[in-house]
């Protein structure tokens, strides 16, 4: 009997660690290039515990085609430069596939990358995976076929929260302040032309560009936005430039509305609670905690059970379970035919609802939200950063009224 | 592509009395903003000007003192923390002057500067490995968190108020304890004539870590009082680092009041400059549009508020090329 029981351990171990090692040779490994040090830090850790959750989780249930999937960490500090020597790193260690979000900068620059890269080495394909990074051009005049886009773009959110504010007949002066780099010259000028378009009757009583996550007082752009007389604020800022201008806001007791894409990330729920600002923020996602969607409240109880965070990145999630899907579709994890299954894709959202990839730019399309932050109801569940307060649903905008052209001419391999 | 559009950032209808707002506004911004300055650079000139050494790491020793002041509210509440943190700053700023300086002293300045350089990296690394690098939820105490006062209905929160008056409050003791006291006497000789000072009976070595420990622990205080008004991560070092050395270079090295006067004019400078819409384009008409998008239209439609964070470190070279000792400077730089 102990015999067999000893032949038996041997025998599992060693059966275990052949499946380790073979586990290790079939690896499918994701670079994550994305900052880990610097102003952008805070974001970027988030997103590394939301792709490691995910690689755990597709790891649960045997990987990708059986592959064990790993998330490979890369510090770009924010730094476009410093990311392309990261995305050589990654392909010199077998790394295929890449994701990135934070900054469009690095964004568009890692695009260019890629696709000389799988020009000059063809059999040796690198995919990107754009989580966040949201400038239009990326997939407009700029498209690759190697770039895959999962947040809605700039000017998707835009007309979005255009095409709410439309229905708001209270703002009457619109005052717009943005980060001074392509994606917040990108959101002013599609604010002033769709605003244009949907509200003639509203003035643009301000148009402010800041440097990026340099500003530590934002008191003396407060002071202008209130000489101005306008009552609500469309602005795309990210990071600690949205925590410190709410801030500032509070501070100067500012009564206006707010506009934004990314109030809800680091920091930003902090300081909106300590601005007392009730349900005046708003934001605009492809999904919100109290949704009450209930695949999406399970999984937001689950990631927040272990990874400590909110999700910020729904779309991340559908990044990863696509990806999954298109290898399956595909049969193969090889980039280039997984990029084909993934294009014109059709998909059920985290947060419910179809969405799909357009196989003419690789940008994303799936229904949009537009929730307000503070006092929660007996329904809403979800607070954030332990304020209390969270997101309430206002609006959602489904897949159909996201869809904007583009100018894109893919070129396939 | 990119659309172009160009940066005409007037505002219409702007009326005398929206003026006379912006500018009262502006001009309370400013000395708020150029005291909380003073706040931060006074522990560097004192110093600098006691000790002759640059300290790099003053904006760390700022950093822990937000920190240390974060944690100890949470334990023991604001004020105790307001009067421990710099304690803790201190302590630790003499830590690094017993150990760490004094050994190099002989080495020179050069010695004395690469160490606090290295200092300032170790800092940041050890403060993101404790307290992560996400920013902190370090409130403004529940006594300070209301409007001290109303202007064109703009709000100055007690909280800024009370910055303003530690701030004043520092500058009036630093400047009565060096120019008016025997301990600033004794100080300031041991700097020029350190032999003598030590043949009469004064122990050099420990001036001078008073001295290093003082301005750390004013570093801490500017933490303690800054970080719930701005944000508290570990990133706060980089970002407020350089413009205090701005600000010291601007108002002389080693002069209080030419820090003071210096962090006033350059708090204003920024508040103004953000204030102003004005450009090229606006001053001498758009530019043909035969130019395109190009880097000249770039210059030509920038506003002076876009290139706000800029201008002090203008002022930086400006002043080093027409006056290098700056204001009240007594010595090159």
């Amino acid at each position: 009997m102990r015999k067999t029981l000893t032949m038996t351990v041997l025998a599992l171990s060693v059966l275990g660690m052949t499946a380790m090692s073979a586990a290790a040779e079939d690896t499918l490994k994701i670079g994550y290039i994305d900052p880990l040090s610097g102003g952008g830090a805070s974001v970027g850790e988030g997103g590394l515990k939301t792709f490691q959750y995910l690689a755990d989780e597709l790891n649960a249930k045997g990987g990708i085609l059986g592959h064990k999937v790993e998330i490979v960490p890369l510090d770009n500090k924010t730094n476009p430069q410093e990311s392309l020597i990261q995305a050589q790193k990654a392909i010199d260690s077998g790394v295929r596939y890449i994701t990135q979000g934070n900054g469009s900068s690095v964004g568009a620059a890692l695009e260019d990358f890629v696709t000389k890269h799988n020009t000059r080495n063809p059999g040796k394909e690198l995919l990107y995976f754009n989580y966040a990074a949201v400038d239009p051009s990326m997939t407009n005049e700029k498209c690759s076929f190697w770039h895959f886009r999962w947040d809605a773009n700039s000017d998707v959110k835009m007309e979005a929260l255009t095409s709410y504010m439309k229905g708001v007949p209270s703002i009457k002066k619109v005052y717009l302040i943005n980060q001074d780099y392509s994606f917040g010259q990108s959101v002013r000028t599609e604010a002033r032309k769709m605003l244009a378009a949907k509200r003639p009757d509203v003035q643009i009583v301000g148009d402010e560009l800041h440097p990026l996550l340099k500003i530590t007082d934002f008191s003396p752009y407060i002071a202008k936005i209130k000489a101005s007389g306008a009552d609500s604020v469309v602005t795309g800022n990210w990071g600690q430039d949205i925590a410190l201008l709410l801030k500032a806001a509070a501070d100067a007791g500012l009564k206006v509305n707010w506009y934004t894409y990314y109030a809800g990330g680091a920091g930003g729920p902090t300081a909106i609670k300590q601005t007392n600002l009730n349900h005046q923020v708003f934001q605009i996602t492809e999904g919100i905690p109290n949704s009450g969607y209930q695949p999406a409240v399970d999984f937001e109880k689950a990631f927040r059970a272990k990874a400590n965070m909110s999700l910020w990145y729904p779309r991340a999630v559908n990044e990863m379970r696509m990806f999954k899907l298109a290898a399956e579709k595909a049969k193969s994890i090889d980039p280039v035919k997984v990029a084909a299954a993934l294009e014109g894709m059709e998909f059920d959202v985290l947060d419910g609802g179809k969405g799909f990839m357009r196989k003419d730019d690789h940008q994303f399309f799936q229904p949009i939200y537009i929730s307000s932050f503070g006092n929660l109801t007996d329904k809403e569940t979800f607070d954030e950063e332990n304020t209390g307060w969270g997101w309430h649903l206002v609006s959602k905008i489904d897949t159909p009224q996201t869809m904007v052209p583009t100018t894109c001419k893919m070129k396939r391999p | 592509m990119l659309e172009f559009v160009p940066r005409n950032n007037a505002i219409p209808d702007t009326s005398e009395c929206i003026v006379l707002e912006l500018i009262v506004i502006s001009t309370i911004n400013g000395v708020l903003f150029g005291m909380l300055l003073f706040l931060l650079s006074s522990g560097l000139t004192v110093i600098f000007s006691m000790m002759g050494v640059l300290n790099f790491a003053h904006a760390s020793f700022y950093m822990l003192g937000a920190f240390f002041g974060f944690q100890l509210t949470r334990w023991i509440g604001f004020w105790p923390a307001l009067v421990l943190a710099p304690l803790l700053v201190g302590a630790i700023g003499m830590a690094v002057e017993r150990y760490g300086l004094r050994s190099i002293h002989k080495h020179g300045h050069v010695a004395e500067l690469l160490l606090t350089f290295g200092l300032a990296f170790a800092i940041e690394e050890i403060v993101s490995m404790i307290w992560g690098k996400s920013p902190m939820d370090y409130r403004v105490p529940a006594l300070l968190d209301f409007p001290a006062f109303t202007v064109f209905s703009t709000n100055y929160p007690a909280y800024k108020i009370f910055m303003l008056a530690v701030s004043g409050a520092i500058f009036v003791a630093l400047l009565i304890t060096l120019k008016r006291t025997r301990v600033g006497l004794i100080v300031q000789a041991a700097l020029t004539h350190p032999n003598m000072v030590a043949h009469l009976g004064h122990n050099v070595g420990r001036v001078f870590m008073l001295v290093f420990g003082v301005g750390a622990a004013l570093a801490g205080v500017a933490g303690v009082i800054a970080g719930p008004a701005l944000v508290t991560q570990s990133d706060m070092a980089t970002l407020l680092g350089p413009i205090l050395f701005v600000v010291i270079v601007f108002g002389g090295l080693g002069s209080l009041s030419g820090a003071f006067i210096a962090s006033l004019f350059i708090g204003l400078v920024q508040t103004f400059a953000v204030a102003l819409n004005g450009s090229l384009a606006g001053a001498f008409g758009p530019l043909d549009p035969s130019f395109g998008p190009s880097i000249i239209t770039d210059i030509w439609n920038v506003t002076i508020s876009q290139i706000a964070p800029i201008l002090p470190y203008v002022l930086l070279v400006l002043i080093l090329i027409v006056r290098p000792m700056g204001l009240m400077g007594s010595r090159e730089t």
